[in-house]
């Protein structure tokens, strides 16, 4: 065979298989919104889950997502940002950098049913915080804090080397260098780190299944040493453990679609934000 | 007030210091919590906490295994003669029989007569196996011998084919068919998923266009950016009828089920990593290649894929590690059988997955609870070992400006 039949041959198998990937995205992603359209409305996402979880909404499972969010975010981000800029900033580039971010790299790459064992261990065993939205935050934070540091780091690093001379040039300090003039031109990309994270922290069910997750909660938690429903746990009780399949699955369909949604809205607005604010800085 | 300033830059250096070793405090605390209570199993006794064995005096046999303890018990083992004892029968005796021969009106106030009663049945008969609470043991009865307990053993919970931490009274820690279950249906997804990431990741580097690059990338980062659940409900509604139907197959919860989903799941590291190593080869190698009068496919094939080969390499490797950690995916369609894996089209159980759907019902500080933290141990090692391969591996790719 001639070699450009070969060449024909592997780019069409090329093409083919490209189509195949994103055809397994809309077959997944349309599978789930087709099946789960019906099912949303204002009541399904207002009210809580009745008769065992075979009608009625999802409301809790919502607010109690929410409330992880918040905790691992508030938990991990400051720490996240503050080593974030050690790495890039302070901390050169020897032999403790390396190290730093092998450990990171490593702590990224965990399991995610591991950061559950352990926030079990520490978290709800051995500081008694119980089953509660504090242990979950934890838990999660740990899971998403190379997320943040990954991102903040790239941020800062991309910010061009002149401009810190030329802050410096002009007689600021290096900490006021960091804190008005490198931190908010990096802004927009720490933003993506952190919305990103948040996209992880909804989708998450192994670090939550046995540091905050509640099979069921008709009322919503007052504190942050309760237990909360959460949107992936709650996904994955009713597609697996209820006895009246027929019934459930709706539910089951429209509690997917509502994570669906919530990642494709994080992605968009991840991708808006940095090839929006990418241009920017590099025209100006 | 310059005083003043510099303290304050010292100050928040330090804190930005400390901050920066927060990862490497967390891995430290992650070891240290993961290994002080998986290790703790070793340090238990092979049967159930709080029993003992107990066998006539006239019996030569000194130790049982815990393997044969279980298969005595399952009536699998029922003459002594296989245990290098005399040829008769056993006779299996368990605590709650007592009340069965003794009404419980003669065990006198607070059972204190219990003790006397077992030794008493124990007596009557040579060829007994009796399991008993320790406080009731019959101490004083001369005819009583107690087995030796032995800890949990490193071996039989690497090498032992049984997964069965809740039975009583000897429960059975081997986690190999827990392993080769999860590299069983981990290794079959990364064949999946090699072609199909590779193919991408060709189509993505080389021939793609700008434009359609634009679109393809963050298609990718979503594929990466659903959650596990989202995938493991898809398979479940999905996929599982589907093999189900079309295989004709008794149960479509199985080993390839969890395999294709978890093909579905690395393709996103795949592609993303071998891309990267691709884009990384140098404009003069591709130019070089063409100008001697290859066509593009050949400088790909004999130029570009040798160059990123340990990038590819790192690639499967850290898709391998995506796919071992996995969790709720494979929970909830590979059906959790603890069996040694026989072929595709069964169920099959991974250590992620017997974590997540056994920790909820095991007692704080068990032997079930310490078994699920040093099947947690397992995973972090191998995760770290993947990690390292990849590392290294990388290391070996030639950088951009050669």
């Amino acid at each position: 065979m001639d070699k450009k039949a070969k060449q024909k041959i592997a780019f069409i198998a090329f093409r083919v298989l490209s189509l195949l990937v994103v055809g397994i995205l809309f077959w997944i992603l349309g599978f789930i919104i087709y099946n789960g359209i019906g099912v949303i409305n204002w009541e399904f996402l207002t009210t809580a889950p009745e008769d065992g979880m075979t009608a009625g909404g999802i409301f809790p499972a919502i607010v109690g997502t929410c409330c992880l969010i918040v905790g691992s975010i508030i938990s991990a981000f400051p720490i996240g940002l503050l080593s974030g800029i050690y790495i890039s900033e302070y901390a050169g580039n020897g032999r403790i950098v390396k190290f730093i971010r092998i450990m990171t790299n490593n702590l990224g790459s965990i399991p995610s049913i591991v950061f559950g064992l352990f926030g079990m261990a520490l978290f709800v065993n051995t500081f008694k915080f119980g089953d509660s939205i504090i242990a979950g935050s934890f838990t999660l934070g740990l899971l998403i804090l190379p997320l943040i540091i990954r991102t903040t780091e790239e941020a800062l690093k991309a910010i061009p080397f002149s401009y810190r001379t030329g802050s410096l040039a002009l007689g600021a300090s290096k900490l006021q260098t960091i804190v008005r003039m490198i931190l908010p031109m990096a802004f927009p990309n720490i933003m993506t780190g952190l919305i990103l994270a948040i996209g992880r922290v909804s989708g998450e069910t192994a670090p939550i299944l046995f540091t905050v997750a509640a099979y069921f909660l008709p009322k919503l938690p007052s504190g942050i040493f309760d237990q909360v429903m959460a949107l992936p746990y709650h996904l994955y009780v009713i597609a697996t453990s209820g006895t009246d399949i027929e019934s459930s699955r709706p539910i089951a369909y429209g509690t997917a679609l509502v994570l669906i949604i919530i990642i494709l809205l994080i992605n968009l607005l991840a991708t808006v934000l940095r090839r929006y604010f990418g241009k920017k800085v590099k025209t100006n | 007030m310059k005083q003043l300033r510099r303290i304050t830059e010292r100050f928040v250096q330090g804190i930005l210091t400390l901050s920066g070793s927060i990862t490497s405090l967390a891995i430290l605390l992650i070891v240290i919590f993961l290994f002080k209570e998986g290790f703790g199993l070793f340090q238990n006794s092979e049967i159930e906490k709080g029993y003992v064995l107990c066998l006539h005096i006239s019996n030569p046999v000194e130790r049982i295994h815990s393997k044969q303890v279980k298969a005595i018990f399952d009536s699998e083992i029922t003459n002594w003669q296989d245990l290098g004892g005399k040829n008769e029968e056993i006779k299996l005796f368990r605590f709650e029989e007592i009340f069965s021969i003794y009404p419980e009106e003669e065990m006198g106030e607070d059972y204190a007569l219990l003790p006397q009663k077992l030794g008493e049945v124990i007596e009557q008969n040579p060829s007994i196996i009796a399991f008993l609470p320790e406080r009731y043991l019959p101490a004083k009865n001369k005819s009583v011998k107690t087995l030796p307990t032995n800890n949990v053993d490193l071996l039989d919970f690497f090498g032992g084919k049984e997964w069965m931490p809740t039975s009583t009274p000897a429960p059975q820690f081997g986690t190999l068919p827990l392993i080769l279950g999860t590299l069983w249906v981990s290794i079959f997804a990364i064949l999946i998923a090699l072609p199909l990431g590779l193919g991408v990741a060709i189509y993505m580097s080389e021939l793609a266009n700008e434009r359609i690059r634009k679109w393809l990338k963050p298609t990718i980062e979503l594929l990466a950016g659903i959650p596990s659940v989202v995938y493991g409900f898809f398979g479940l509604a999905m996929l599982v009828p589907l093999i189900q139907n079309t295989l004709h197959l008794q149960v479509g919860e199985t080993a390839l089920t969890g395999s294709l989903i978890l093909a579905i799941m690395a393709l996103p590291t795949i592609i993303t990593i071998a891309e990267d190593a691709m884009r990384n080869t140098p404009q003069a190698m591709r130019e070089a290649s063409l100008a001697l009068g290859a066509t593009h496919w050949q400088t790909i094939y004999n130029v570009i894929i040798p160059y990123a080969a340990s990038g590819i390499t790192a690639a499967v490797v850290l898709g391998i590690g995506r796919a071992i950690g996995e969790t709720m995916a494979v929970l909830m369609v590979t059906g959790n059988a603890a069996v040694m894996p026989h072929s595709l089209f069964e169920p099959v159980r991974t250590i992620p997955a017997t974590i997540a759907a056994e920790l909820g019902e095991a007692p704080m500080g068990g032997t079930h609870y310490q078994s699920l933290f040093l099947l947690g141990c397992i995973l972090f090692i191998i995760n770290m070992i993947i990690n390292i391969s990849a590392e290294m591996i990388s290391k070996n790719q030639p950088s951009r400006g050669m």
